[in-house]
């Protein structure tokens, strides 16, 4: 099995995938959505997040991604792309987006599962797309690294503390 | 593997924690969350059993600090070292960029060591990963107790390529930031040569 690709996030594609996430939580009458890489790594979030802790969650979302995916494969299955989690007063709405990054909506008595899907589906086609866009630009030659100039000192400084 | 965000500007590093069952890992980031100003730490989160073994994961985000203009978040994680649990082990070790086996110093242990690390080897493998090639560094845990191995011995069965090795208490924090230190130094180190793609 090959590696996963290095991730990589520039302003552009970040500024496309906040007005998505951004929207949804609108139009689906959401709490919070948050994107996360399947490593556990936050990408973006919007909504009601001051009070959240959205470092857990993401690494919480993308382990229980991860074990999924591991169920999957032992009934071999290709992927369980979408998760729901019922609460009494919120509800977890989990989709995986381009074998890729997973894509999380909090709602409440304020929408509904039917809203929630629906526009989850619209956002996940347009995620889809930025993200494609990015796993290429990362893979063109010349997408270096700012690192390459790092030096032991640089790296000494981190622990003086 | 690690992730650049060049909007945050933010890279992000994983380390995995991975040794046999009861050799330290959680008690190790339990130190460490300990001892870790609040406002560089996040929470620890830990799924484990009602008898405090780890069932799925430890997990503890830590900021470094600042490096080249970008913030160092490094994410530890620990797996459960039971052998039964291989399944969650292998799921842990997707996109890491270091690794930190500990080793448990008993003398009736080193079975289990040594079977660990050879389970550490064909997990990675499967993922297109090889140890030898990945930041990687060694700690001997549990030097306090009386019953264990020497040094010299652990180092040649379990560290025959050399790489940092550090012996530990992770109980009262002996060798726990030294060993941290090591790894997350190793990872940075790899950053700079491309990517660690
Ligand atoms: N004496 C001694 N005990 C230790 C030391 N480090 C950890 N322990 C104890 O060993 C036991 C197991 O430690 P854990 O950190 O939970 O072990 P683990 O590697 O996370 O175990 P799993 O989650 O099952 O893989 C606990 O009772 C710890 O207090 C040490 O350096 N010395
Ligand atoms: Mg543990």
């Amino acid at each position: 099995m090959a590696r996963d690709q290095q991730m990589v996030m520039y302003e552009e594609e970040f500024n496309q995938i906040q007005f998505v996430v951004d929207k949804l939580v609108k139009d689906a009458n959401a709490k919070v959505v948050f994107i996360v890489d399947k490593n556990g790594q936050l990408i973006a979030a919007s909504g009601d997040v001051e009070n959240l802790d959205t470092t857990s969650l993401a690494s919480l979302t993308a382990g229980n991604i991860a074990a999924t995916g591991g169920m999957a494969k032992l009934l071999r299955e290709d992927e369980f792309a979408t998760q729901f989690h019922e609460g009494t007063k919120q509800n977890v709405h989990i989709q995986l987006v381009g074998n890729r990054v997973i894509l999380v909506v909090i709602f409440d008595a304020r929408s509904s599962l039917g809203l929630v899907r629906l526009r989850v589906k619209k956002a996940s086609e347009e995620l889809n797309r930025i993200f494609e866009a990015l796993l290429k630009k990362v893979q063109e030659p010349g997408a270096d690294t700012p690192f390459a100039e790092i030096s032991d000192e640089d790296i000494d400084n981190l622990f003086n503390d | 593997m690690s992730f650049i965000n060049y909007m945050a500007r933010e890279i992000n590093c994983k380390i995995v924690y991975y040794g046999p069952g009861l050799c330290g890992k959680t008690t190790n980031l339990q130190y460490i969350y300990e001892r870790t100003n609040p406002s560089a730490k996040g929470k620890l989160i830990s799924l484990a059993t009602e008898t405090e073994r780890t069932l799925f994961f430890d997990f503890l985000p830590l900021n470094l600090g600042e490096i080249r203009g970008f913030k160092a978040r490094f994410q530890l994680y620990t797996v459960p070292g039971q052998v039964f649990y291989d399944a969650s082990r292998k799921l842990i070790l997707k996109g890491v960029d270091g690794v930190v086996f500990v080793a448990d110093s008993q003398y009736e242990r080193t079975e289990a060591n040594i079977e660990s690390l050879e389970n550490l080897r064909t997990n990675l493998s499967e993922q297109g990963y090889q140890l030898d090639k990945l930041p990687y560094v060694v700690q001997y845990n549990k030097r306090d107790l009386p019953n264990v191995a020497d040094v010299a011995e652990l180092r040649e069965l379990l560290n025959p390529t050399n790489v940092p090795d550090f012996e530990g208490v992770a109980r009262t924090g002996v060798g726990v930031f030294d060993t941290l230190k090591a790894v997350a130094k190793l990872v940075l180190t790899e950053l700079r040569k491309g990517g660690g793609a």
